[in-house]
Parts: structure tokens; C-alpha cells; sequence
């Protein structure tokens, strides 16, 4: 029997997928081995703990919210000072949290004021005894390596995606925390967020992504990618690394070996060859479209459906087969 | 500014893997290896910073012997020393390489440390952080773009659909992402120097190590790719199947 700390990210108060994700994983990490409480923990500034009050649907035995004006930002000196501080109080055995960019931010901190062990980016976890064995993508995903952890604590970060939330119904108990660490003493300090295109998912956590390589040509003609993202309604826009070293598209968009790893539903690959450095970002999608004029590229051998055309033409049609779809 | 850049060996990108016949490892014959991609970046900008303003980089590795050329590559670049905190094989927990580098940063009288945001190899992104932390430095992950004037730094740093712009006192640790610097060729007369620059040798102080790899395996293989039409003529039967077979649409 483990009691679990799941880090459940908000962002501006809100609670993010990642959160439900992290809460799931520590829930069913708790039933594997033995059953035990999951107490989640969430930031926010005040408010922030009646949004986290639904984590007890996803399993959370307890919910502890740390409520505090500086924390409408990320303020991951305080966070992760108070994350370890309720570790060390409440003798949880595991630390759970997901790799996004903010988790990944956090739990090493957390596991070094701990002085825990450490395993990041998994994509499952087994209790084994006194161990922990995790299967974690390394090699820009081109190897699986198992990782065998031990001590207590042990602090893990879960891969984006790689549990899906699900409901197990708790009526959790709400707890309040107060920051463990004074954020406004903390020294790396949030000057700016700024939101990203409005409108449209995250590539994190679109169901769909459209994504565009140079075989656009120029910048402009990313509005075909653009229209089919929008005909299908909930996908995210993503490019290759010549089309955001061309300034085509901002970095952040970048899918492949030093951008963003992928597993959407779908992922619609227009214009994109299929060089290896990408396909190592996205070949983890459950299903992938490529639409290329030279039938030899090698997205091909790895695309379900591939369409051998121009997508200066094929493109436009789907879109507006897609729309036609939509509306029937 | 002085400058530490923590680097680290690892496949060149290109590379198609084949599993040693350890099962724990890969088969390295064959593969070429480099600084891990976002390693060069860091220290690309550090070299940057000190030529503009003076001052100079020192790179530092945890790793076997091999990594002498990793570390030796960086200074054909313009870095002005090397150490390397050797171990008898890959190590694979963060934490006992975080502990190796701050008993080595530590008193290294450093204005900035910097990291790769992520290891090519073992892609866990979590050492520069342990690190500051360990150091009790103030850490920035995941940088985009960074500027440094009168002992502070500017940093952007990405989220998912956001950006963050953050300022912070140096000396601190900063984790570099893409997009930052491009890293240059070694110059033949920059491989040349980089002969008699100074590359030290020393027991990495790993501490306990908690973490051990069991198994590398290759990923499960797509399914073979199908071609289903060409042209627009192609379209209405993806969409059948975007229907049908996939369930997206």
C-alpha cells in the first residue's frame, strides 16, 4: 500500500489535461500496489481550489490547493519547494506528475530537494516489489529502454498522452496549503505569458494535427493546412523543422527530434517528405495521411493512407470533402 | 563572463539503431557520435556571449573516455578548457549525474551554467534542473531565446500553445531549447588549437545510483505504408476510410 502526490497542473487557474492525466496515473499506480490514497496537489491563485475539487472524480483521495496571487503564473521555486515539503509531511511514496513542459520544469526539482529517484517521460509504470519498472522513449524515440528505480521516495513524470484520464469516482476531501516557499521571494520570476493562437487545441492536445512541409513552398500557402485544420474543427497546426528554420512558422510548431513529440488520432502530413528527424516527432499517431507529389518520399512507408498528388490541388478538395462530411 | 556548458556524447541523429546483443544497450558499431543536438546550441550561444563580451566557456561532460572527443570537438569550437567526470559505462540516473557536476561546478566561480534542454540518448531533461538545485542556483529550463545585461538574464521559454518571458539574477543554470543558435563547423585552425587546450580527467562522484537500465527494445513497427490514390481523385476514398477504418471523421 503507496500513498501518492500527483502534481496536477493548472495554467491561469485553469486546470490543464495533464492534470487528469497525472491523477489517473497515480490512482491506478495506488490500485497496482495495493491501493493507497492519491492526494493531489494544484496551484493557482484564489478560486483555484473549486475547479480542482472535480480531480476526486478521477480518483484523488484528497485535494490540496495552494492558492496565492503570484501562482496566476508559473512560479516553479515556490511550487516545487512546497511539493516537496508535503512529500516529506505526508510520507508519500511516489510523486506523480506529467512531462509537460511545466512538469518537466518541476519534478526534477522536486526529486532533488527529496533527494529521491528519479524517472521521467514514462510510458508505463509496474510496481516491482521494492522497484518501480518504467518503460521510458529514448534515442529521440527510436529505442524503448526499461528502467529498473529504486528508493523512497521516487518521483516520476508520466509522457504526455500516455494515460488517458478516466473517471473513478471519490469524494475527495479538500485540503489548503499554504506555499511552503514565499513566491514572492522566489528568484526566476514570470515577467510575461502570452497565449498562443486563440481558437485553435495545442499540438499537445489536439485529437487531429495538420501539419505542413516545405513542399508548401512559401509561407502564404500554410493557409491551405490552415482551412483543413479549421474544416475539421478541432486540430492543431504543426510544421516540419525546414519550415520553422525558413520562418515560415513559428519554432514552437516544430513536430520531429528537436521539436514536439505527437500521438494524435490523425495526423495529415501535407507536403512533408518524411526525413527521419520528423517521423521520430510523429510516428507514434494513430493514424497518418500523407498527401506528397513524389510517390518515392519516404512518409509514405510509413503513412496508412497516402495520396500521390499536388497539394496545391488535393488539399483544397479535402477540405472541402471534409467540410462536406462534417455537414452531412 | 565565465561560462560552464554541461555537454554530453551521443549518437548522431541520423543514425538507425540496432539493440548490443546485452539487450541493455545499443549496438554501437557503426555510429557516428556527436554533442547531443541541444548541447551544441548552448554551447554555440555561450561562445557567442564571451566573444561579444569577453570572458570564456569551459565544457564539461559526465561520461566514459569516449567522450574525450565530444569534449574535444567543443573546444575545437572555441571553448577554452574541458573536464571530464568519467564513469565506467552510461549512466542513467539524472540524479547521480546532477550530484557529479555540482561537485565539480561548485566554487568553479560561474556566472551561468548551461544545459542542453534534453539528452539525445537518454532523453530525460532533468539534470540541469537538479543541478541548480543542488547548487542552490536559480534555473531557467527550456530557453528560447536569452539575453544577459548587468548580472541578469531575459529568457523565453515555450509552453504548450503559451510562451513565458522570465527575468532572473546570475548566477543561475539555464536549459537551452531550439531556435536559440545555430552551431558553427569547427575551423581547421579551430580543430588545430583545439590539440593543446587543456582537457582534465577525473572520477565522476556519482554517489548512489538508484536507477539502472534493465532492456533497450526497438519500438513496435508501423504497420507498411499504402499509397490509396493519386490526385483529388484520391480524395472521397480517404475520406471513406478517414470514415470508416480510422473513426476521425
Amino acid at each position: 500500500m503507496a500513498n501518492i502526490l500527483a502534481y496536477a497542473e493548472a495554467r491561469a487557474g485553469e486546470l490543464r489535461k495533464t492534470a487528469f492525466e497525472a491523477v489517473t496515473a497515480a490512482r491506478q499506480l495506488a490500485d497496482a500496489s495495493g491501493g493507497g490514497e492519491v492526494h493531489a496537489i494544484v496551484f493557482g491563485p484564489a478560486g483555484v481550489a473549486a475547479k480542482a475539487a472535480q480531480l476526486g472524480k478521477f480518483g484523488a483521495d484528497v485535494v490540496i490547493a495552494v492558492e496565492h496571487e503570484r501562482y496566476a503564473n508559473n512560479d516553479p521555486e515556490s511550487m516545487s519547494a512546497t511539493i516537496a515539503e508535503r512529500a516529506k509531511s505526508g510520507g508519500h511514496r511516489y510523486v506523480v506528475g506529467v512531462a509537460s513542459q511545466t512538469g518537466r520544469d518541476i519534478a526534477p526539482r522536486v526529486a532533488a530537494k527529496l533527494g529521491a529517484a528519479f524517472a521521467s517521460d514514462v510510458i508505463d509504470a509496474k510496481v516491482n516489489g521494492d522497484a518501480l519498472t518504467v518503460r521510458h522513449p529514448g534515442y529521440w524515440g527510436k529505442v524503448i529502454m526499461t528502467l529498473e528505480v529504486t528508493g523512497s521516495p521516487t518521483v516520476l513524470t508520466y509522457r504526455p498522452g500516455a494515460v488517458t484520464a478516466s473517471e473513478n469516482a471519490k469524494e475527495a476531501r479538500a485540503e489548503s496549503m499554504a506555499p511552503a516557499a514565499d513566491p514572492s521571494a522566489s528568484r526566476v520570476v514570470v515577467k510575461e505569458t502570452t497565449q498562443g493562437a486563440k481558437g485553435r487545441p495545442d499540438l499537445a492536445e489536439a485529437p487531429i494535427i495538420i501539419s505542413g512541409g516545405r513542399g508548401l513552398k512559401e509561407a502564404a500557402n500554410f493557409k491551405l493546412v490552415e482551412d483543413l485544420a479549421d474544416a475539421f474543427g478541432n486540430a492543431a497546426v504543426g510544421a516540419t523543422r525546414a519550415v520553422t528554420d525558413e520562418g515560415w512558422r513559428p519554432h514552437s510548431d516544430q513536430i520531429g527530434q528537436t521539436g514536439r513529440t505527437v500521438s494524435p488520432q490523425l495526423y495529415v502530413a501535407v507536403g512533408i517528405s518524411g526525413a527521419i528527424q520528423h517521423i521520430a516527432g510523429m510516428r507514434t499517431s494513430k493514424a497518418i495521411v500523407a498527401i506528397n507529389k513524389d510517390k518515392e518520399a519516404p512518409i509514405f512507408k510509413i503513412a496508412d493512407y497516402g495520396i500521390v498528388g499536388d497539394v496545391f490541388e488535393v488539399v483544397p478538395a479535402l477540405t472541402a470533402a471534409v467540410k462536406a462530411a462534417k455537414n452531412s | 563572463m565565465k561560462i560552464a556548458v554541461c555537454i554530453k556524447r551521443a549518437p548522431d541523429s541520423e543514425t538507425r539503431f540496432r539493440i548490443a546483443a546485452s539487450g541493455t544497450g545499443i549496438d554501437e558499431a557503426g555510429v557516428k557520435f556527436d554533442i547531443s543536438d541541444f548541447d551544441s546550441y548552448a554551447v554555440e550561444y555561450a561562445l557567442q556571449v564571451t566573444e561579444k563580451g569577453g570572458g570564456e566557456v569551459v565544457v564539461i561532460s559526465v561520461g566514459t573516455d569516449a567522450s574525450q572527443e565530444t569534449l574535444r570537438k567543443a573546444l575545437s569550437m572555441g571553448a577554452a578548457s574541458g573536464v571530464l567526470l568519467k564513469t565506467d559505462g552510461p549512466v542513467f540516473d539524472s540524479m547521480a549525474v546532477a550530484r557529479a557536476l555540482a561537485d565539480e561546478l561548485q566554487g568553479g566561480g560561474y556566472d551561468l551554467v548551461l544545459f542542453g534542454k534534453v539528452a539525445a540518448d537518454t532523453a530525460a531533461g532533468a539534470v540541469g534542473a537538479m543541478t541548480a538545485e543542488l547548487l542552490g542556483l536559480p534555473c531557467v529550463n527550456s530557453v528560447s531565446k536569452l539575453d544577459l545585461a548587468d548580472g541578469r538574464g531575459t529568457a523565453r521559454r515555450d509552453l504548450e500553445g503559451a510562451a513565458e518571458t522570465v527575468e532572473f539574477p546570475l548566477p543561475a543554470v539555464v536549459s537551452i531549447d531550439e531556435g536559440i543558435a545555430r552551431p558553427r563547423y569547427p575551423s581547421l585552425k579551430g580543430i588545430m588549437a583545439a590539440k593543446k587546450k587543456p582537457l582534465e580527467s577525473k572520477p565522476a562522484q556519482l554517489g548512489d545510483v538508484r536507477v539502472k537500465i534493465a532492456k533497450m527494445e526497438l519500438p513496435a513497427d508501423r504497420p507498411p505504408g499504402r499509397i490509396i490514390g493519386e490526385g483529388a481523385a484520391a480524395v472521397p476514398e480517404l475520406v471513406r476510410l478517414l470514415q470508416d477504418e480510422a473513426k476521425v471523421l
